[in-house]
């Protein structure tokens, strides 16, 4: 117990709880916390250049590390400036605390300047918030936001400090880490439905283990426990576009991404599956299609922390509440004793048909000698990068699902994208806090030439602080999924989705100091990645590619799996009007 | 997918009395299309600072799931019960209800407020303010019933519950 003063508690809280790296910006109501961050040494401060950078940033380092992600902002427009990146973290369980800078105490309520009911916009876009009006509060209140924001499934946690809270002095309390009054998640699972699902295993003649963002979540342990589940059982496995790399990507048994665009082995397995394992993942709408066509002669067991995730959109059979990791742990402990008497080539049909679907080669495209196909200026950039340590960040689009189609993880925290919210502007903030994190990796930011464009600031805060990331734009002058949608659904009407006036990508990495390349023809692509990923400096490649191609397989909203266009020769997609009302 | 039938269920959430923890609660059935029928909220606790919200609420069996799973793991939450599937329990409801009128009107409005055992708690030469606790629908068909006899107003509280027997709610 030890009297401070309010940004001292802030800063020594920041301290035991491990905090390295805080990105922020600054503005009057965090002027006190500035102020001690300029006396320390004990936190890095990052400089950026819009605050959804910031929160985007923190997301990029919280998930290449498995840690929680700190952000600093003023009050008023700081906090608003935050709110998309929170909405971002919440969606996608990333763990976030987030401090925002308040008017004084007396002054909340009067429409003081920069004043904004943080509390009150941030409550639904985060995982808990607090507005501490007390200083004898704040220090459990610091300790308090880091637990909740990695426990259970982890989120964004807001922090709203008063201008007069950070400028009175009150006691310091050292956190008491492992508990909490109210908040206790299970992570063990119960012991009777790990039975029950141990017995569907073992008895499963079609399985499929489909796997998401919580088994990154996690930690690495639960993507080794996973490994062995299939390494036993022989399963095939696909994951969501959060889980990628939650299992080898690279692995026969893997049958890759599921879902809107995903593959169409892993989409027809999940449909003709006799036994589903769901391991901390959603069923989210991009990833069931129709609900009422979503795998229905199966038995599902689902493993999630989140309650609340469990029978929201598919009943499931055997519903399992824990940590994944240690459920997993609890499934492998029962089914070795199970398995050693079992048919080892039970599967045998099964993967029979599974190879078969495999063998429509799904993501096959046109290729071309002229102009660069997206898909292939990916599998260049894979074949330079699939041995080196890369993290890979994405935008949002067509480029971001190709990308997730064509490139490869096999192991998790290396890919990080925009999964639940679909945030333009997420790849080129989330590099640079991977970045910050891995500082010797390779840091790549898959992007489209629209979204990159809505955070480039960042650019400025890339080169402040000599951060080699490497932003590969696959540019096709269009919000290409836009165009897409539009092309399929909408009778070829491309309303507002031609993006006009584009910069010139290499004048503008130059002008903020960083290195532009361009490539214009597929001959040119191999020797400006290569060049791309020689330089030490933060680099941005113009990637020109076809300007109309279209990312498949496509499940379109509203439809079934089985349902997937695979090609628009190959089959004339149908709309239903029903769908047409789907996002 | 077969429509599944709606049930009304009247849930206790216990909670911190901390501030923002009824807008959460509120904010949550707002945000995710949950309906309200009923809400009351009071501090149960004054040393540890609890209140107990007691909400009504219809839904299919999964979405009422999908409600306390949600209220659950609100931060501030202690215990989410759901008085339908824990057991018998009482509801009840406090209304204040005021009528006016003069002659047969005024003695047969006192007349079935006997019946009803609603207590009058203010009277004028032309009006009664009647204090009445009961379930929902017994508050209801009074209120019916005073409407032809000059009903002003009335005020409920909404309704509060709890379980049956020892263990708590
Ligand atoms: C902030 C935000 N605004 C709008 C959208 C809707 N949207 C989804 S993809 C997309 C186009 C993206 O274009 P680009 O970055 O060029 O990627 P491409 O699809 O061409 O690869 C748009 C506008 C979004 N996801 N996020
Ligand atoms: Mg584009």
């Amino acid at each position: 117990m030890q009297r401070m003063i309010g940004t001292q508690i802030i800063l020594q809280a920041l301290v035991d709880q491990g905090v390295e790296v805080i990105f922020g910006y600054p503005g009057g109501a965090v002027l006190p916390i500035y102020d001690e961050i300029f006396k320390q040494n004990r936190l890095r401060h990052i400089l950026v250049r819009q605050e959804a950078g910031a929160v985007h940033a923190a997301e990029g380092y919280a998930r290449s590390t498995g840690r929680v992600g700190t952000v600093l902002v003023t009050s008023g427009p700081g906090a608003t400036n935050a709110v998309t990146g929170l909405a971002d973290a919440f969606m996608d369980s990333t763990p976030l605390v987030c401090l925002t800078g308040q008017v004084a105490t007396h002054m909340i309520g009067n429409d003081a300047f920069q004043e904004a009911d943080t509390v009150g916009i941030t409550r639904p876009c985060t995982k808990h918030n607090y507005l501490v009006k007390d200083v004898d509060d704040l220090a459990r209140v610091m300790h308090e936001a880091f637990f909740v924001a990695r426990s259970g499934r982890p989120g964004p946690v807001v922090v709203d400090l008063p201008k007069d809270i950070q400028l009175a002095e009150g006691t310091y309390t050292p956190s008491d880490n492992s508990t909490h009054r109210t908040y206790c998640p299970r992570v063990e699972g119960d012991s009777v439905q790990v039975e029950r699902a141990v017995d569907l295993i073992s008895n499963a003649s079609r399985p499929i283990i489909y796997a998401g963002g919580g088994v990154v979540n996690s930690g690495p342990r639960a993507s080794e426990l996973l490994v062995e589940l299939v390494n036993m059982t022989g399963y095939p496995v696909t994951t969501t576009v959060m889980g990628l790399g939650s299992y080898p990507g690279t692995d026969a048994k893997c049958l890759g991404m599921l879902g809107m665009h995903g593959t169409y082995e892993a989409n027809l397995a999940m449909a003709h599956c006799d036994v589903m394992v769901a391991v901390g993942a959603r069923f989210d709408d991009r990833v069931t299609g129709r609900l009422d066509a979503f795998s229905k002669g199966s038995k599902k067991i689902h493993i999630d922390i989140d309650p609340s995730s469990i029978n929201k959109n598919v009943p499931v059979d055997v519903p399992i509440i824990g940590d994944v990791g240690n459920v997993l742990g609890q499934i492998n402990t029962l089914l070795k004793q199970r398995l050693s008497n079992s048919d080892p080539r039970k599967l045998d049909q099964w993967w029979e048909r599974i190879e078969e679907w495999r063998s429509r080669n799904c993501l096959a495209y046109q290729k071309s000698d002229s102009v660069i196909k997206p898909q292939f200026a990916l599998e260049r950039l894979y074949q330079h990068i699939k041995d080196l340590d890369v993290y890979i960040t994405t935008e949002v689009g067509q480029h971001q699902m190709w990308a997730a189609q064509f490139l490869k993880f096999d192991a998790p925290n290396r890919w990080m994208t925009s999964g639940g919210l679909g945030t333009m502007g997420y790849g080129l903030p989330a590099a640079m806090g991977a970045q910050i994190a891995h500082p010797s990796s390779l840091v790549i930011d898959v992007a489209g030439e629209a979204s990159v464009l809505m955070n480039i600031q960042e650019l400025s805060t890339i080169v402040q602080y000599r951060l080699p990331v490497k932003v590969f734009i696959l540019n096709n002058e269009y919000m290409g999924m836009v165009r897409q949608w539009q092309e399929i659904l909408h009778g070829g009407r491309y309303a507002e989705s031609y993006v006009d006036a584009l910069p010139d990508f290499v004048k503008l990495a130059e002008s903020f100091g960083a290195v532009g390349l361009r490539a214009e023809k597929p001959a040119e692509v191999d020797a400006v990645i290569e060049e791309m990923l020689n330089l030490d400096r933060p680099v941005i490649v113009d990637c020109r590619v076809d300007k109309k191609e279209n990312c498949f397989p496509m499940i379109p909203s509203g439809a079934a799996h089985y349902d997937m266009i695979l090609g628009l020769d190959d089959e004339s997609p149908e709309g239903t009007d029903q769908g047409l009302a789907l996002v | 997918m077969e429509e599944e039938k709606k049930h009304r269920h009247t849930i206790s959430v216990l909670v911190d009395n901390e501030a923002g923890v009824l807008a959460r609660v509120i904010g949550l059935f707002a945000g995710r299309g949950y309906n309200i029928e009923s809400l009351t909220v009071a501090e149960v606790d004054e040393i540890e600072h609890l209140s107990r919200i007691t909400i009504v609420t219809s839904g299919t069996p999964m979405v009422v799931e999908q409600i306390k799973a949600q209220l659950d793991r609100l931060v501030p939450v202690h215990a989410v019960g759901d008085l339908n599937m824990s057991g018998p329990h009482i509801e009840r409801e406090l209304a204040l209800i005021k009528v006016s009128g003069s002659g047969d009107a005024r003695v047969e409005s006192l007349r079935i407020a006997d019946i009803f055992r609603a207590r009058v708690v203010d009277s004028t030469t032309k009006s009664f303010v009647f204090e009445m606790t009961g379930s929902a629908e017994k508050l209801n068909a009074f209120i019916a019933l005073m409407k032809p006899l000059g009903l002003v107003e009335v005020a409920r509280a909404g309704v509060v519950a709890i379980s049956r027997g020892v263990d708590s709610t």
